[in-house]
């Protein structure tokens, strides 16, 4: 086996309130190997956006990494200082948010913004960095990068303006990026672009992709593999095609079959009943046991780890009956 | 056209159009000697819901597709056209009278369910203003009773009547959203985006509580989203909108088994492959183009694969192919 | 019958409980306890609210009764001082006053006259505010360029000049017993601008939130919907600053009471006993017009930081 690039053993992310320690995010293990692209899924509330942030050291307080370690390239990066992270963050882990606009100094240039980040992590000059800024412009596909690269945030639409912030995060070629939701604010005709462009990318230049989303079909498009999460815990782990065919945790396989469908138009869509918990009262036992309609007596009192089930890890008491 | 079926349409909808006022203020205008100007957020739109039926327009965001439902619910004014309900024609009303009976026929699901319920009440006095706004029920008694039952029907207890908006997750509100737009007892309900805001699971829920209660009220929807795979579940007739016109109405089956228009084509191409065919997936070149200065002729031909010269120049107008499909395209026909 | 009186009696008392707990239970109350400067601000605040709405029942001596008077017992120096006098705690003025008494009946007229011209401005500004945001268009405009006009001017000069022309226009004989409302209605109308710019803006967001269109798509008419939809989502930030407004508006009939234009002498605010004081300060009777400033100075800082952190407390963003 080869070393995992990225590797997040048993994290736990809590806030402090006045009501007492929320956990966000429970004993959440994953590997992330180089060149890799691993999907993230969940509703909101689900704790993968958090995740994400902890990963590259921008949680915002009150939230904090409660317990477990972050480990990139075997170097812990959980608990450096403020100054060494700053150092890893766009050098080897990029960035790329929902909105790009809030990603975007709206006050200058494109070009001011990338060269300043290729100077704060090369030695480049400022016309090789330059240089270096056109020419990401023109692989994130803008046109007249050349002269494009002097116009402000603003003059660039929703979608041109995601291509910028995938040059930003791509500039000094990290080995990682999170991307969290990236296409989410955008129309699908110009989502489709984006989650090409950011295949593309990251196959050309090898770089391992921690997807974020909420799109079960942005994930089946794009990733290797897709981490299934609920209620701050992980709850399936394995291979997109798997998953998307036939998962095998019952919230992963309710998840899946309540999309509706494009090829076949039924008239009821399978639906998982209830709500996800709040997370000041999340059950005892497996999260997911009051909706489940493969509960057993133990699912109610014990939480389940992640069990290995052919290629898949699945956290399931019903593991030994589940067959892949 | 649709004309052919035996009962006359509920709502009838003809060249609609909206114009929003975008200039500087008057001062800056006098000052610069700039001319007002206007963004024609929908030009020219027609179409028909038949009782009973769920009629879908799907596009991307500025296509105006939500300033279509605005209008037809009275929350615009259109610029020009018509917007007949059930043959009244609704800039004709003759009085307060007149216009709320027409009002308690129709209402509208909103998209935020964060911000389609009022923070500072009651869900019980959510769901009783339309109760009490249209004189529906008299005595705080038989309100109260019947707005447990309204929460009841949409999978809420009655007892969550006492409680605020805040204390309900997103799906819980719409859900709220729902009973309070079944409180008229309309037939006619605008459902813009209902889901959009909801994530896959409860989108499930929210979506077969609308099937059900559309099938137990004989209910006609009017439904608007950009997301082809729900209007695909939802919808019996679909029109897609691209900048402010109908590019093509069709019954949902046809237009997906065979899209005629090009950007229909294109758009039912880019949604994300679920289904993991393997399909190849060619991605919509370009971007929409400005509303304030939409192109001529065709507004898609500049993306358009399959532009001719007349596109450019000549705008097509919705045209009937075979019974039941409008295109307004020069080179499919 | 009775049963159903018990009833909704206890129904009401579970209510109020019910308001009560959640009341206990809220940000707001957790953001007051965890605040030292506000406990002791708002512990401040309320003995002067009371000991001035009281001040018949707490003070040793009537101040506007001229018959209790006496000339003999004027310019003694407090309690404290050689040659002070038992009687009078804070000393007396040049016309034998008791300060102490003086300055809750004082405090009695300020709180008065800021309390009720802050409701002035506030009902003035809300109302005109929920308009202007709500209809927009002309009514709109010639609302705000109003507001804009009379903000380029500091609001004591509006008070001045309103004040000023009202007291030309009320005949002599009842410039006496008018001059309180006369006073409150310059206040108030100096300050109605800063209301009604904020509901106006807040109006704005409101009435875009698609609870104001449900009500609009049901045919709600816009009085209604602007009292009972918008309104009650807009009172928070009014709240704050009504509070602060409070404490500029005692200060400003200060002013005003200062400059001789505010109370008659006969019913004498902080600011009165603050002039009256300022003629004697020089002669070495220093506590005729220190005791009344600092009286003024607690209660205009306290109010302004419970209004501080009202302030805070309700901005999401700062929590």
């Amino acid at each position: 086996m080869t070393k995992p690039l990225l590797s997040v053993d048993n994290l736990r992310i809590e806030f402090n309130t006045r009501r007492g320690t929320l956990v966000a995010v429970n004993d959440i293990s994953f590997k992330i190997n180089a060149g890799e692209i691993f999907g993230v899924i969940g509703e909101s509330g689900a704790g993968k956006s958090l995740t994400g942030q902890a990963i590259i050291g921008l949680l915002e307080p009150p939230g904090k990494i409660g317990a477990g370690q972050i480990k990139l390239n075997d170097r812990r990066i959980d608990n450096l200082p403020y100054d060494q992270m700053r150092k890893i963050r766009g050098k080897e882990i990029g960035m790329i948010f929902q909105d790009p606009l809030t990603s975007l100094n709206p006050l200058y240039t494109i070009g001011r913004q990338l060269v300043e980040t290729i100077q704060t992590h090369t030695e480049m000059t400022v016309t090789q960095a330059r240089e270096h800024a056109v020419d990401l412009l023109e692989e994130v596909g803008i046109p007249a990068a050349g002269k494009r690269i002097d116009h402000y945030p603003y003059q660039f639409s929703g979608g041109m303006r995601q291509r910028v912030v995938i040059a930003l995060a791509l500039c000094v070629n990290p080995k990682l990026i999170i991307a969290d939701e990236p296409t989410t604010a955008l129309d699908v005709s110009i989502q489709a672009q984006i989650i090409a462009l950011l295949k593309k990318l990251c196959n050309d230049h090898g770089t391992a992709v921690i997807l974020i989303t909420h799109d079960m079909g942005v994930i089946a498009e794009t990733a290797d593999r897709v981490a299934v999460m609920y209620a701050g815990r992980l709850v399936e782990i394995g291979q997109v095609r798997q998953v998307v065919k036939k998962a095998a945790h019952p919230y992963a396989k309710g998840l899946m079959s309540a999309i509706p469908s494009l090829s076949q138009r039924s008239r009821k869509l399978t639906q998982i009943d209830g709500t996800m918990p709040r997370l000041s009262d999340i059950p005892k036992g497996c999260a997911f046991h009051p909706r489940c309609p493969e509960c057993m007596d133990m699912c109610k009192e014990n939480q389940p780890g992640l069990f290995n089930i052919g290629p898949s890890q699945v956290a399931c008491w019903r593991y030994h009956d589940i067959k892949l | 056209m649709i004309s052919n079926s035996k009962s006359s349409p509920l709502l009838k909808v003809t060249g609609l159009k909206q114009d929003f006022e975008v200039s500087k203020p008057l001062l800056n205008r006098l000052i610069e000697g700039q001319p007002r100007q206007f963004l024609r957020a929908v030009n020219g739109v027609d179409f028909v819901v038949n009782s009973g039926e769920t009629f879908a327009l799907v596009g991307e965001s500025g296509c105006g597709k939500s300033t279509i439902a605005n209008m037809v619910v009275g929350l615009y004014t259109p610029s020009a056209g018509k917007i007949y309900f059930d043959g009244i024609d609704m800039a004709r009303l003759a009085n307060r009278n007149a216009e709320m009976k027409l009002r308690q026929r129709m209402t509208m699901i909103f998209q935020d369910p964060y911000a389609s319920l009022n923070p500072r009440w009651r869900v019980s006095k959510i769901i009783s203003e339309p109760i009490q706004a249209f004189g529906l029920l008299k005595g705080k008694k038989a309100i109260l009773e019947r707005t447990g039952s309204l929460l009841r029907k949409v999978g809420l207890s009655a007892r969550d009547g006492d409680k605020f908006p805040h204390e309900f997750s997103g799906g819980q509100r719409q859900r709220i959203s729902i009973a309070r737009a079944l409180a008229s007892e309309p037939e006619f309900i605008v459902c813009d985006e209902p889901t959009s805001a909801l994530d896959v699971s409860v989108q499930a829920q929210i979506l077969n509580l609308m099937t059900d209660l559309q099938n137990q009220f004989n209910l006609s929807y009017l439904f608007i989203s950009h997301d082809l795979a729900v209007v695909r579940h939802m919808a019996d007739r679909i029109g897609v909108m691209y900048l402010g016109r109908l590019c093509e109405t069709a019954p949902a089956d046809d237009l997906f088994d065979d899209p005629k228009h090009p950007y229909t084509r294109l758009l039912i191409d880019t949604i994300p492959d679920i289904e993991m065919t393997g399909r190849e997936r060619t991605p919509v070149q370009g971007e929409i183009p400005n509303p304030m200065d939409p192109p001529r002729g065709c507004p898609f031909h500049p993306r358009c694969p399959l532009v001719q010269d007349h596109c450019k120049t000549t705008q097509p107008v919705l045209t009937s192919i075979g019974k039941s499909r409008r295109v307004a395209c020069h080179v499919i026909t | 019958m009775n049963k159903i009186l018990a009833n909704t009696g206890s129904k009401k008392i579970n209510s109020v409980m019910d308001v009560l707990k959640r009341f206990f239970d809220s940000d707001l109350f957790y953001s007051y306890r965890q605040s030292t400067v506000t406990i002791v601000a708002s512990i401040l605040t309320l003995l002067i609210f009371i000991c001035s709405i009281g001040a018949p029942l707490i003070a040793p001596q009537n101040p506007f009764d001229m018959g209790s008077l006496d000339l003999m017992d004027s310019h003694i120096p407090p309690t404290w001082d050689e040659e002070g006098d038992a009687r009078f705690l804070l000393g007396t003025d040049d016309q034998g006053r008791d300060l102490f008494s003086a300055i809750l009946y004082g405090s009695r007229i300020s709180l008065l006259v800021g309390f009720s011209s802050v409701i002035f401005a506030l009902i003035l500004g809300v109302g005109l505010g929920l308009i202007s945001g709500y209809m927009g268009g002309t009514l709109d405009a010639v609302i705000m360029r109003v507001a804009e006009v009379q903000i380029s001017f500091p609001a004591i000069l509006i008070a001045l000049l309103v004040d000023g022309v009202l007291r030309t226009m009320i005949p002599d004989a009842d410039t006496e017993h008018l001059a309180i409302s006369v006073l409150i209605f310059s206040i108030g109308i100096s300050g109605w601008v800063q209301y009604a710019r904020t509901v106006r803006s807040s109006t704005m967001v409101e009435k875009n939130k698609e609870y104001v269109q449900a009500a609009r798509v049901i045919g709600i008419r816009p009085v209604l919907i602007m009292l009972r939809h918008i309104l009650p989502n807009v009172m928070g930030p009014v709240l704050v600053i009504g509070t602060i407004h409070l404490a500029v508006a005692i200060v400003t009939e200060a002013t005003l009471s200062f400059l001789g234009v505010g109370v008659p002498a006969t019913q004498p605010s902080l600011g009165t006993l603050i002039r009256i004081g300022n003629d004697f300060l020089f002669s070495g009777e220093w506590w005729i017009t220190i005791f009344p400033a600092i009286a003024l100075a607690v209660l205009v800082l306290s109010v302004n930081l419970l209004g501080d952190w009202l302030r805070d407390a309700l901005n999401p963003k700062l929590r």
